[in-house]
């Protein structure tokens, strides 16, 4: 087993080197550069000296492939440079953002699965009856519903809903304070982001969950465990959803990762400073530093996820652990 | 009293198609420690028919429209779903066709045959593990306590069907239902697990039905032979009469059909004619007519009733008399 875990890291190593030619040189393909764009932002003239300067300065100046060696090795030594835009330490900057944007998605996938293995079980087992087109129709909805309509929904539906019980508005909180502060005003904060986007992911799982387990429900050896007197719920529970789980954990693992980078516009909607908006704001400004940096940890992140998800395989199926 | 008395049993699939009688009033008896054949081709109804007496028809599309299922004195179309569970893997075992995929890859060994002791004797994990151990040596699976903790990819085809039968002898049953449990397997391997079958349901006295299409299987195993064909018994006997004295041109034709060792290589198979019906479409007459050599006017007016020809040997056919020419070319 060790062997494997040390030959799946040693993979991850392509990968990332993979990732990180596509951003460097898709990154430069974009017309303009930080440097132009800082100063059309004062609105004064600019002549081409002060240009050269801000850019000798920032370093972009180099020849492409010094600085992608530079980028590279800087990347392999944990040495992410500052951000071209405030230039602040773009460790700094991330790590302020990743903490939320991480307790984000944990929660969302908590919420995903508390919802979505208990109602695509229900909805396998009760097949074409009503159950099964209430929570159809409740999945569809969450895949149709954009997370920041939902989001913008929920903040409106508290704020109307607490005027009605206690004649004060409430709202959730709007700074953020780290769980181990302040638990209840973060918990209070982040739990209405979470259900959001929880909902959306819970329906995609809700789906994989259903067709998954129908297909495991029609196999030879539920037949056998029926025929041996168990009852259903053990059927369902240890012959037939421990089967069923490899895809909906395949499903659970890919909404996570891309939770980590990809909720721009959910983290608008409740005002929260995560990745998703770092990202907007670096690719917008140029930062070739920080867009980098970003795309380097969500793909790390694609790939601890997908080693985790393949863990999850073996430990679900003797037949990959033994193999 | 019989153990198992099945009269005019009617399961009926409900499809888009139309409603397919798989089975079609089908009557039979198992006495205590007898093994009884039920013998057709894909289609007629052998395993829905086992199912059914297992309640296992699976709804929609399938349900039990008809007919009575005593087993050991009581009614099992009555039961509740509830008593009907006790019943299944504690009084009747279940053996099926496909030992790769009847057993579920992620439990392990140990947990599958143990699963029917916990679930219906009054029995802790170890004494039940104890037993489990015991089953597999029963079965001739060599090093049992080692074999609890693999999974079913660790073991053979063969083997699994061994795991498969020990599980179905878990809570000693009265009945042993088997639905073609060798189909599956190499010729060598299905000689050793039918021995087995037999050896086992001997000493323990445990009645088996033996579902399958194998007439050699039939000829060596069973007490008692049932044909069946689109939904129905069309004769029923002891294997000795069924095998050398057919009165049905269905088994005649079956039994035809056969390839002999004895016969010139070169010679071709006389297989049976024709498809099997299509059970949606089946009319008041008999449903082998359109197959049949001895098919009269008489034949597409009703179905033949099952009727003694000689004692405990019954034929559904107008014509069982007048099989004698053919009987007799098979015999040399």
């Amino acid at each position: 087993m060790s062997k494997y875990i040390l030959k799946r890291i040693a993979l991850m190593i392509p990968t990332l080197i993979g990732a990180g030619i596509l951003v460097f040189f898709l990154m430069r393909l974009i017309p303009g550069d930080v440097c132009e764009l800082r100063f059309a932002g004062t609105g004064l003239y600019v002549d081409q000296e002060q240009i050269d300067v801000c850019r000798t300065q920032l370093g972009i100046d180099r020849p492409i492939f010094i600085q992608f060696a530079d980028f590279m090795i800087g990347f392999f030594t944990f040495d992410f440079g500052e951000s071209m835009w405030t230039g602040n330490p773009i460790i700094e900057e991330v790590g302020l953002r990743f903490e939320l944007s991480l307790q984000v998605a944990i929660m969302a996938t908590i919420v995903a699965i508390i919802i979505a293995i208990p109602l695509g079980a229900i909805s396998a087992i009760y097949q074409d009856t009503w159950l099964d087109y209430a929570v159809r129709t409740f999945s569809i909805a969450g895949i149709a519903i954009p997370s920041f309509w939902f989001g913008i929904m929920i903040i409106l539906g508290l704020l109307i809903f607490t005027n009605w019980m206690t004649g004060v508005p409430w709202m959730p909180p709007i700074e953020y304070r780290p769980i181990w502060v302040d638990p209840v005003h973060n918990i209070s904060q982040l739990i209405w982001p979470a259900v959001a986007t929880g909902y959306r992911y819970s329906a995609v799982a809700t789906r994989m969950t259903r067709s998954a387990l129908l297909e495991v429900l029609r196999e030879d050896y539920i037949r056998t465990a029926r025929a041996k007197g168990l009852v259903e719920k053990i059927v369902i529970n240890r012959h037939a959803l421990k089967n069923a789980m490899l895809p909906v954990v395949t499903i659970i693992g890919i909404e996570f990762a891309f939770l980590m980078g990809g909720l721009v516009v959910t983290e608008q909607v409740f005002n929260l400073n995560g990745l998703g908006k770092l990202f907007v704001e670096s690719v917008n400004n140029h930062d070739y530093a920080m867009t980098q940096a970003l795309v380097m940890l969500v793909v790390l992140i694609f790939v601890v996820t997908n080693f985790v998800i393949d863990l999850c395989y073996a430990w679900l199926d003797p037949r990959i652990r033994y193999s | 009293m019989a153990l198992l008395e099945i009269k005019d049993l009617q399961t009926h699939f409900f499809t888009s198609a139309g409603i397919v009688k798989a089975v079609d009033g089908v009557s039979y008896t198992v006495e205590q420690g007898e093994t009884v054949a039920v013998v057709g081709e894909s289609g007629s109804g052998k395993s829905v028919t086992a199912m059914t007496i297992m309640r296992l028809i699976p709804w929609p599309p399938g349900k039990i429209v008809g007919g009575s299922i005593m087993f050991d004195g009581k009614e099992l179309l009555d039961l509740s779903e509830d008593e009907m569970r006790d019943i299944r893997g504690r009084d009747i075992g279940m053996i099926f066709q496909e030992p790769m995929t009847s057993l579920n890859p992620v439990l392990t060994i140990g947990m599958q045959i143990t699963e029917p002791m916990l679930a219906h004797l009054d029995m802790t994990e170890e004494e039940a593990m104890a037993k489990a151990v015991k089953l597999l040596g029963m079965v001739g699976i060599s090093e049992p306590d080692r074999r609890l903790a693999q999974y079913p990819h660790h073991l053979s085809g063969g083997m699994r069907q061994r795991v498969v039968i020990a599980m179905a002898l878990a809570c000693d049953p009265k009945l042993i239902i088997a639905d073609e449990p060798t189909t599956a397997l190499d010729v060598t391997i299905q000689a050793q697990i039918l021995e087995l079958m037999k050896n086992l349901t001997r000493e323990m006295n445990v009645a088996m039905i033996i579902i399958t299409h194998n007439l050699g299987v039939v000829a060596r195993y069973a007490d008692r032979v049932n044909v069946m064909y689109a939904g129905r018994i069309i004769e029923s006997g002891s294997a000795q009469e069924i095998y050398h004295n057919p009165r049905h041109p269905y088994t005649l034709a079956l039994l035809k059909s056969v390839p002999r060792m004895d016969v010139q290589r070169s010679a071709k198979l006389d297989p049976v004619d024709g498809q099997p019906p299509d059970l949606t479409k089946l009319d008041a007459g008999c449903s082998f007519r359109p197959r049949c050599r001895f098919a009269t006017d008489e034949c597409a007016k009703s179905f033949p009733a099952l009727e003694e020809v000689s004692p405990n040997h019954t034929s559904a056919c107008f014509e069982k008399n007048n099989l004698d020419r053919e009987v007799k070319a098979l015999a040399k």
